[in-house]
């Protein structure tokens, strides 16, 4: 059914931009989250994402020591535990000291806190790349065999399929919780109105940790995906992730978890298709650029429709 | 300084308050009996909000006290005077917009969790239009209907008395009789009701009792009948198009 080239563009371009765009979903959700929430944009959060992936990886090699060999989705909810620790104590001693200021200190202050995690993560394990060779990743046999049966072959290897699982798990538990409980209902209403949350008498300090703890949690799957795709730990992934997750929250509308998860999607794949031959046989852009679309995105967004496609809040 | 009234619901007393280091409010009194509605009229500026606000301990309280039921809350934080049974409606933004009716009802509830479902049922009845709407975002209603969200919203709370800032400003006179006819329903129900309004004949047609303000003191007090037809009240603010 499927051609050579249909093959290559579903397997090679659109199933990996897939991955990478759940990534920066979940990366944006904790960015719009706390911009929503807090009113601020937060250049700590790519640090936060990767001093997780870091955090996962110490685990699993602890153990691993120990004769216990963990997958690293059953160390991350145990990494997830110290990065919101992390976070709230960065929110005591940071940021919470700000609220009350102009908006300009509290996003110094986490640029502050962006490069003292970044240099906290290189003192503790070396500023090195530190890269995991395990061959090449074998595509999930079942998948490939029923899906070349129909015609329409889909190579796809494990890690992927767990990291668009563990995506679709997280995004669900989080409309669950922004829906039909009462704090998540209360993070949408300071997301709406932090004063009126206030005369309402709703605790804001409460509703500012359980951000933390979902863009946390959120952040150490993100760092967890990444690691897991590129099977490489660096201390730089999360600053080189920072624009492409702004991009996504801003395209999806700032203050929306939904946009956000929609615009990491669409940002994902916009970079990895990017590179697909479209016209002739060379790639459209060379790879090299992948990370211009984002900020082209982001720029163009922010001129024709600084609110994103879901209505968010303008700058 | 004059004591704090005795038997009244709510008294500010002779207060001087305003925000950061400018000063609003000089000199003002005011109090709320039991089963009473109370307006306070004035110009533009006057610092009604600002007295309304200061209740909330949204505003730096200089000199003078706020105290309910023979409690002094001066500078208490809005959760706790909101805990306490005080139910505030501001003049703007009084909604939460992107939530919808029936959430914004539960937000208003967040300083008692209990028995949420049962007065949730009651201010349906309260206000029936809201009931067919409650799936619906509060940014997505009519202002009068939005109104009524901001109001139902605040009383989710065990009210003890109801603060309403303009609660009928830019509303068609339709909404504008449903709002004080709710209002005096309210009232019946046991709640005091103090109300900041620009439309003040109407307000005054209402309350028991007014108070006129101008540069943050207190200017005249009288019956609501009274000022209405005081002269030079009228001259002041109810010669207008209200
Ligand atoms: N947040 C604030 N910070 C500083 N000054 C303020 C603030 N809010 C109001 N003011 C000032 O306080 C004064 C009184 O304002 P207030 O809102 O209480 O008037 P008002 O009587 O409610 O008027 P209106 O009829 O227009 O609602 C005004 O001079 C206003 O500029
Ligand atoms: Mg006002």
């Amino acid at each position: 059914m499927w051609d050579a080239y249909l093959f290559e563009f579903v397997n090679f371009y659109l199933i990996p931009g897939l991955v990478l765009g759940c990534i920066y979903a979940l990366g944006a959700i904790g960015i719009t989250l706390t911009f929503g929430i807090l009113r601020f944009a937060n250049f700590a959060h790519g640090e936060i994402m990767m001093s997780g992936a870091y955090i996962t990886w110490t685990i699993m090699t602890l153990l691993g020591a120990a004769g216990i060999v963990l997958h690293p989705l059953v160390a991350l909810p145990f990494a997830c535990i110290f990065v919101v620790g992390l976070f709230l104590l960065c929110d005591r001693w940071f940021y919470k000291p700000f609220r009350k200021a102009e908006t300009i200190k509290i996003v110094i202050a986490s640029f502050g806190v962006m490069l003292i995690i970044r240099s906290a993560v290189q003192v503790i394990w070396g500023p090195n790349q530190i890269a995991f060779v395990r061959g090449i990743s074998q595509p999930n046999a079942w998948l490939r065999d029923v899906t070349g049966d129909m015609g329409a072959m889909i190579i796809m290897p494990n890690k992927h399929l767990w990291i668009f699982a563990g995506t679709i798990v997280i995004v669900i538990a989080l409309s669950y919780l922004l829906n039909k409980t009462r704090t998540g209902k209360a993070m949408r209403a300071v997301s709406d109105s932090p004063d009126l949350a206030h005369v309402t008498g709703i605790n804001v300090e409460t509703v500012i940790k359980a951000t933390w703890i979902v863009g946390g949690i959120c952040a150490t799957a993100a760092g967890v995906f990444l690691v897991m795709d590129t099977q490489t730990l660096e201390t730089t992934m999360g600053f080189r992730m920072l624009l492409p997750m702004f991009a996504a929250a801003i395209l999806g509308g700032i203050g929306k978890p939904y946009g956000a998860v929609f615009g990491g999607l669409v940002i994902g794949l916009a970079e990895e298709l990017s590179a697909y031959p479209w016209i002739g046989t060379a790639p459209l852009l060379s790879p090299g650029y992948k990370t211009g679309v984002a900020f082209a995105i982001m720029v163009v967004m922010l001129i024709v429709r600084p609110q994103g496609l879901f209505k968010g809040r303008a700058f | 300084m004059t004591d704090a009234q005795t038997g009244a619901v709510l008294s500010l007393n002779n207060l001087k308050a305003g925000y950061g280091q400018t000063e609003i409010l000089h000199d003002l009194s005011l109090h709320v009996n039991p089963n009473e509605i109370v307006a306070v009229i004035g110009p533009n500026g006057a610092g009604k909000s600002t007295a309304m606000k200061s209740v909330l301990g949204l505003l730096n309280i200089r000199e003078g006290s706020v105290v309910l039921n023979g409690e002094e809350i001066t500078d208490t934080p809005a959760q706790k005077v909101i805990e306490k049974g005080i139910s505030y409606v501001p003049q703007t933004n009084n909604v939460f917009v992107n939530l919808s009716v029936q959430e914004n009802l539960e937000m208003g509830a967040w300083t008692r969790p209990r028995g949420v479902e049962a007065r949730i049922a009651e201010m349906y009845d309260l206000f029936p239009d809201l009931a067919e709407k409650r799936h619906q975002a509060a940014g997505s209603l009519s202002g009068g209907q939005r109104q009524m969200v901001a109001m139902a919203k605040a009383l989710m709370v065990d009210a003890k008395i109801l603060l309403l800032d303009e609660p009928t400003a830019g509303l068609s006179p339709k909404y504008r009789g449903e709002i004080f006819s709710t209002i005096q329903k309210i009232k019946h129900t046991g709640v005091p009701i103090l109300i900041v309004e620009q439309n003040a004949k109407q307000a005054l047609g209402v309350s028991d009792r007014g108070y006129v303000l101008v540069d943050g003191a207190n200017r005249h007090t009288g019956t609501g009948e009274g000022l209405a037809n005081d002269p030079e009240i009228a001259r002041m603010f109810l010669g207008g198009g209200h």
